[in-house]
C-alpha cells in the first residue's frame, strides 16, 4: 500500500494517530507528543548514519541549536510559531553544514569524537552568553491552542498535534528524498565511497548534504521538545540526549527507517519503566534518578552485541535467508530499499 | 614431515582450495608454483594458522596445523613469510629481528640466530639501526626472511618473496634460501611466480591450478614434463 | 611578565593531566582500533575509587596507586569481556564502523549510572594532600604550588616510565608491533589479543590517574555528571588528534601545544572562549593537517 499511495498511507496513518489522541489520557497524549520528536529526532540521526554511512554523537547539541533559534525569535521579535520552526530548522541545518564540510573530509572515529566535543562543549557555551539565559534558559512558550479548536482541547493535545504533524510531514518528505537521486547517492556512498566517486558521483558533496539536511530535522525535533516544556536551556539538552538518540538509532535499526517508531517509544517508555521499576522497591531516589540512564546505556550495548544491525533489520534478514531458495540474491541496496519501504507498509 | 589431506578452504562463496593433498619430506625445499589466483597463498596461510579451514588435515610432525592460532604454530617450529614484505616498517631492522625472537625465552640462543642471520644477510647489519620502511625492496624481503627465521623454525613457509625484485636480486635471495635448506637444515616451502626460477633451486615442485594439484613430484620431473613446461613455464 | 610565566604554568600543569588521558586513549587506539569515549567515565571511576579508598586508608601516597592498578584491572576486563565479543560479533554490515564507538558511548553511560548508584549524586571531596597554596618569590605568588608542582612531576616520571617500557623492553616491543601490524606480530609467535589486553590495562592506569590528579588538583568535587571530565575527555581527544592519535609521543606534545593554547586564551582573552578555541583547533588539526603532526600519514581522511 505504501508503495504505491505513500501520500495516502500518511493522511491514514494521521487520522488514526487523531482518534487514538481523543482516547487518550493526558499524560499519555503528553508522552505521544514526545513519541513524535523522537520519531523526528531518530530519522535525522538515521539518515546520517544509516543512508550516508557518518556518525554523529552530537545531534543533541544541533537539536539545541535549533531550538535556541525559535526560542530567541519568539521572544525578541514575537515570531509566529510555524516560523519559530522554519527557522529552528534553518538555524540547525546551517550548523549542520558547517559541521559537514568538516565532517565529509573524516572518518569514523574523528567525526565520532568531533560531534561528542559539539555535544559536551555547546551546552557549556550556552551557559557562559547571557542572550541565551545561562543556565535558565529561556522560555519557549507558543500559547494556548487556537480556541476554534473548542473549549476542551488541551495544551498537551496542541503539542501532540503540532509534534505529530511535524513528524509525518518531515517523514513523509524524508521519504521522497531517500528515493530519489540523492537518496541513491547517499548509499552508494555508504556501501563503497571509492566506486561512488568512480561512478561520478560527488562523495564530499553528498555527504556535506545529508548532514546539512540531518541537523535540520534535529532542529525541528529540539524546537519542538523545547515546545512541549516551554523552555529552552541547556539542561533540556544534556549530553544523555545525545547518547538517547545513538541508543533510539540502534534500536530501531540504523539501516532503515523503518524501525524509528520502535526507538522512539522505546526512548520515552524507559523512563516511566524505570519508574515503575524503583516504585517497586521503594522509590528510593537513587533508583528514580539512576535507573533510566543505566536501562539507556545498557540497552545500548546490549543491542549492538546481539543484534547490531537493529532488530527490524535482523528480522527481515531471517526473512530474507527464508525466502532465498530459488531466488537470486538482491544486491544491499535493492534490499535496503525494500528493507525501508516494507517495514512501513507493516504499520497500516 | 608435512602433510596435507584433502585440504579445503574458502573465502566465503569463492573455494580457493579444493582437496589439496601433498607432502614434504624434511629437509627439503618445496617449490608451490602456479598462476594468479590459484590459491597458493590461501595454502600458506591456512598452514600458519592465520585462514580456518573447512576440511580435510595439515600435520607437521605430529602438530596439527589446522588448530590454534599462529603464534602457537611459530612455537611448535612453523614460520610464515606472508605475501608482500613482511616486517613491521614503524619499527627498526634490529628490532624486527628481535621481535621475531621475541617468545623465545633463551636470549644467548636468540644472539646466535641474529648472528646467523647477519652472516647471511650482511646488508642488515650495516643497517640495523634503519627503520623498516626507509630499506629497499630486496632488503625489505631479506628482513623478512630473516625475521621469521629468529624464531628458529624447522619449516619456514615463504609467500612470494620475488614479489617486484630485480632479476638479480631475486637469484641472491634464492641462493639465501638454498643455504638456509641446505646448512641450517630448515625447511622451506616456497610460493612462486616465478615458476622456472624456483623449480631450479628447488626439490620437490607442486603445481596448483585453480585450487586443485595439476601436477607433483621432483622438481627436475616437473621441469622436464612438456604439458608443465606449456601450461606453466611457457615454452 | 608574571601574567606570562602564570599563563606557562596553568597551561603546563593542564597539560600534564591532558597528556595522561590523550596516552589512554592512544593506547586503546592502537590496540583495538576503537575511540574509548568511556574513558572520561573509566577516569571519573577511579577517581571515586581514589576517593573511596582515601577515606579508609586515609593515605593518598598508598591510594593513588592504588587505584592505578584498579582501573588498570577494570580496563583490561572491559576489554577482555567487552570489546572482544563485540567486534567478534558485529564485524559487518553497515553498523561495523560504529559499533565499537557506540559501545564505548554505552559503557560511559553505564559508569555513570552506576557512580551514581553507590554514591549518589550528592557532592563527593576528595581533599588534595598538598597545599595548593602558590610559592612565593620576593612578591609575586606563582599559580603553582606543592599540590601542582606534585601533578607535573608524577606526570613526567609517569612518562618516562612508559617510554622506557615501550622503547626499552620487550614487552613495549610487543606492544609496538602488535599496534603497527598485528598480523606480522602474530606470525611472529607475539600473542596478540594477550597484548591487545594489556595495552588496555596501561590506558587505564594513566586514566585513573588523569583522574585522581586532575580532581585533587582542581576543586577535589566529584558528581557523576562531572562536565570537567566530560570536558577532560574532549581536551585528551583533541591533544591524541593533534598528534596524529597513532603516537605517544605526539599525544604528549598535542597535550603541551593544547594547554598552552588554552592558558593562553584564559589569560590573555576571555575564559569563555576556552572551549571555542579548542573546538576550532580540533577542527583546524583534522582539516588542515589530517595525519597529526607526529602520526603517519595513512589515515583518518574518510
Ligand atoms: N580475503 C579474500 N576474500 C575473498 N576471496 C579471496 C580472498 N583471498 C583470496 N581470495 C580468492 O581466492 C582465490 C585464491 O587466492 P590466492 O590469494 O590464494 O591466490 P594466489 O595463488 O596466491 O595468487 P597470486 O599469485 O596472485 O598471489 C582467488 O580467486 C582470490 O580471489
Ligand atoms: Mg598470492
Amino acid at each position: 500500500m505504501l508503495k504505491k499511495h505513500p501520500l495516502i498511507t500518511f493522511i491514514f496513518f494521521g487520522v488514526v494517530l487523531y482518534l487514538i489522541s481523543n482516547r487518550l489520557d493526558e499524560l499519555l497524549v503528553y508522552q505521544g507528543a514526545t513519541v513524535g520528536i523522537f520519531v523526528i529526532a531518530i530519522a535525522s540521526l538515521i539518515l546520517l548514519t544509516g543512508y550516508s554511512g557518518q556518525v554523529s554523537l552530537g545531534h543533541g547539541a544541533l537539536m539545541a541549536i535549533g531550538a535556541y533559534a525559535a526560542a530567541l525569535l519568539r521572544i525578541h521579535y514575537n515570531a509566529p510559531v510555524w516560523l519559530t520552526f522554519v527557522v529552528a530548522v534553518l538555524a540547525a541545518a546551517v550548523g549542520g553544514a558547517l559541521l559537514g564540510l568538516a565532517a565529509a573530509r573524516l572518518s569514523g572515529p574523528y567525526l565520532a569524537g568531533t560531534t561528542l566535543a559539539l555535544a559536551i562543549g555547546l551546552p557549556s557555551i550556552a551557559n557562559q552568553f547571557s542572550i541565551f539565559g545561562g543556565e535558565q534558559g529561556l522560555s519557549f512558550d507558543i500559547g494556548f491552542p487556537p480556541a476554534s479548536l473548542g473549549e476542551d482541547f488541551t495544551q498537551y493535545k496542541w503539542y501532540f498535534w503540532i509534534s505529530w504533524s511535524a513528524a509525518l510531514i518531515a517523514m513523509y518528505w524524508l521519504r521522497h528524498v531517500l528515493n530519489s537521486r540523492y537518496g541513491r547517492s547517499w548509499r552508494a556512498v555508504r556501501s563503497n565511497d571509492v566506486a561512488a566517486e568512480l561512478a561520478g558521483i560527488h562523495v564530499g558533496r553528498n555527504k556535506v548534504l545529508a548532514f546539512t539536511i540531518s541537523a535540520g530535522l534535529a532542529g525541528l525535533a529540539g524546537a519542538l521538545l523545547g515546545m512541549t516544556i516551554s523552555l529552552v536551556s541547556p539542561g533540556v539538552y544534556p549530553l544523555l540526549l545525545s547518547f538517547s538518540l545513538a541508543t533510539g538509532a540502534v534500536l530501531a535499526g540504523v539501516t532503515t527507517l523503518g524501525g524509528v517508531m520502535i526507538g522512539a517509544v522505546i526512548l520515552v517508555a524507559i523512563p516511566e519503566i524505570a519508574l515503575a521499576i524503583a516504585n517497586r522497591y521503594g522509590g528510593s531516589e537513587t533508583i528514580i534518578t539512576n535507573l533510566p540512564g543505566l536501562l539507556v546505556s545498557g540497552l545500548l550495548i546490549l543491542t549492538v552485541l546481539l543484534s547490531p544491525n537493529g532488530p527490524v533489520e535482523q528480522m527481515h534478514a531471517r526473512h530474507a535467508k527464508r525466502a532465498k531458495s530459488g531466488k537470486a540474491s538482491h544486491s544491499p541496496v535493492e534490499l535496503t530499499l525494500r528493507v525501508g519501504s516494507k517495514t512501513w507498509s507493516t504499520k497500516k | 614431515m608435512l602433510k596435507i589431506n584433502g585440504l579445503t578452504v574458502s573465502h566465503g562463496a569463492i573455494r580457493a582450495l579444493d582437496n589439496v593433498s601433498f607432502s614434504v619430506e624434511k629437509g627439503g625445499l618445496t617449490a608451490v608454483i602456479g598462476s594468479n589466483g590459484a590459491g597458493k597463498t590461501t595454502l600458506m596461510r591456512t598452514l600458519s594458522g592465520l585462514k580456518s579451514a573447512d576440511s580435510g588435515s595439515a600435520t607437521w610432525n605430529d602438530h596439527n596445523l589446522l588448530h590454534g592460532k599462529p603464534e602457537h604454530h611459530v612455537r611448535q617450529g612453523v614460520s610464515h613469510v606472508s605475501e608482500g614484505k613482511s616486517v613491521v616498517a614503524q619499527l627498526s631492522v634490529e628490532e624486527n629481528l628481535d621481535l621475531g625472537a621475541l617468545w623465545r625465552r633463551n636470549p644467548a640462543e636468540a644472539k646466535k640466530s641474529k648472528a646467523e642471520v647477519f652472516e647471511l644477510f650482511p646488508r642488515l647489519h650495516e643497517r640495523r639501526e634503519q627503520q623498516a620502511d626507509t630499506l629497499s625492496g630486496g632488503e625489505r624481503q631479506m628482513l623478512a626472511i630473516s625475521r621469521a627465521y629468529m624464531a628458529r623454525p624447522q619449516l619456514l613457509l615463504l609467500d612470494e618473496p620475488s614479489l617486484g625484485l630485480a632479476p638479480l636480486v631475486i637469484e641472491q635471495i634464492f641462493q639465501s634460501i638454498r643455504h638456509i635448506v641446505d646448512s641450517m637444515g630448515v625447511t622451506v616451502v616456497l610460493v612462486e611466480q616465478n615458476a622456472m626460477g624456483a623449480l631450479r633451486i628447488a626439490d620437490f615442485g607442486v603445481v596448483l591450478n585453480l585450487g586443485t594439484i595439476a601436477a607433483w613430484g621432483r622438481a627436475s620431473d616437473l621441469i622436464a614434463d612438456p604439458a608443465v613446461r606449456t601450461a606453466y613455464l611457457g615454452f | 611578565m608574571s601574567q606570562f610565566l602564570d599563563m606557562f604554568l596553568i597551561g603546563i600543569s593542564a597539560a600534564s593531566i591532558y597528556a595522561l588521558m590523550a596516552i589512554s586513549m592512544v593506547l586503546v587506539w592502537r590496540s583495538t582500533r576503537v575511540v574509548n569515549f568511556a574513558q572520561a567515565g573509566m577516569a571519573l571511576l577511579s577517581a571515586y575509587i581514589g576517593y573511596e579508598l582515601v577515606s579508609r586508608t586515609g593515605n593518598f601516597w598508598i591510594s593513588l596507586p592504588l587505584a592505578m592498578i584498579l582501573g588498570a584491572a577494570f580496563s583490561a576486563f572491559i576489554e577482555f569481556f567487552l570489546m572482544r565479543t563485540l567486534l567478534k560479533h558485529s564485524n559487518q554490515g553497515p553498523i561495523a564502523a560504529i559499533a565499537p564507538i557506540i559501545a564505548t558511548l554505552g559503557l560511559l553511560g553505564v559508569i555513570r549510572a552506576v557512580i551514581g548508584f553507590i554514591w549518589g549524586h550528592g557532592d563527593v571531596q576528595l581533599e588534595a594532600p598538598l597545599s595548593k597554596v602558590g610559592y612565593k618569590f620576593g612578591d609575586t605568588t606563582l599559580f603553582i604550588g606543592p599540590m601542582g608542582l606534585f601533578v607535573i612531576c608524577f606526570v613526567v616520571a609517569l612518562l618516562l616510565v612508559v617510554t622506557i617500557v615501550f622503547q626499552k623492553t620487550n614487552i613495549g616491543l610487543a606492544l609496538r608491533a602488535s599496534a603497527y601490524a598485528p598480523e606480522i606480530a602474530q606470525l611472529s609467535g607475539i600473542r596478540v589479543s594477550g597484548i591487545r589486553t594489556l595495552g588496555w590495562a596501561i590506558a587505564g592506569a594513566a586514566g585513573a590517574a588523569a583522574g585522581i590528579l586532575q580532581t585533587v588538583n582542581g576543586t577535589g568535587g566529584l558528581t557523576p555528571e562531572s562536565l570537567e571530565f566530560s570536558l577532560l575527555l574532549v581536551f585528551g581527544f583533541i591533544a591524541a588528534v593533534i598528534g596524529g592519535l597513532e603516537s605517544l609521543p605526539g599525544a604528549v606534545l598535542g597535550a603541551v601545544i593544547l594547554g598552552l593554547v588554552l592558558a593562553f586564551v584564559q589569560i590573555y582573552i576571555s575564559g569563555t572562549l576556552v572551549f571555542i578555541v579548542a573546538f576550532i583547533l580540533l577542527l583546524a588539526v583534522l582539516i588542515l593537517r589530517p595525519q597529526g603532526f607526529l602520526g603517519s600519514k595513512a589515515g583518518r581522511r574518510a
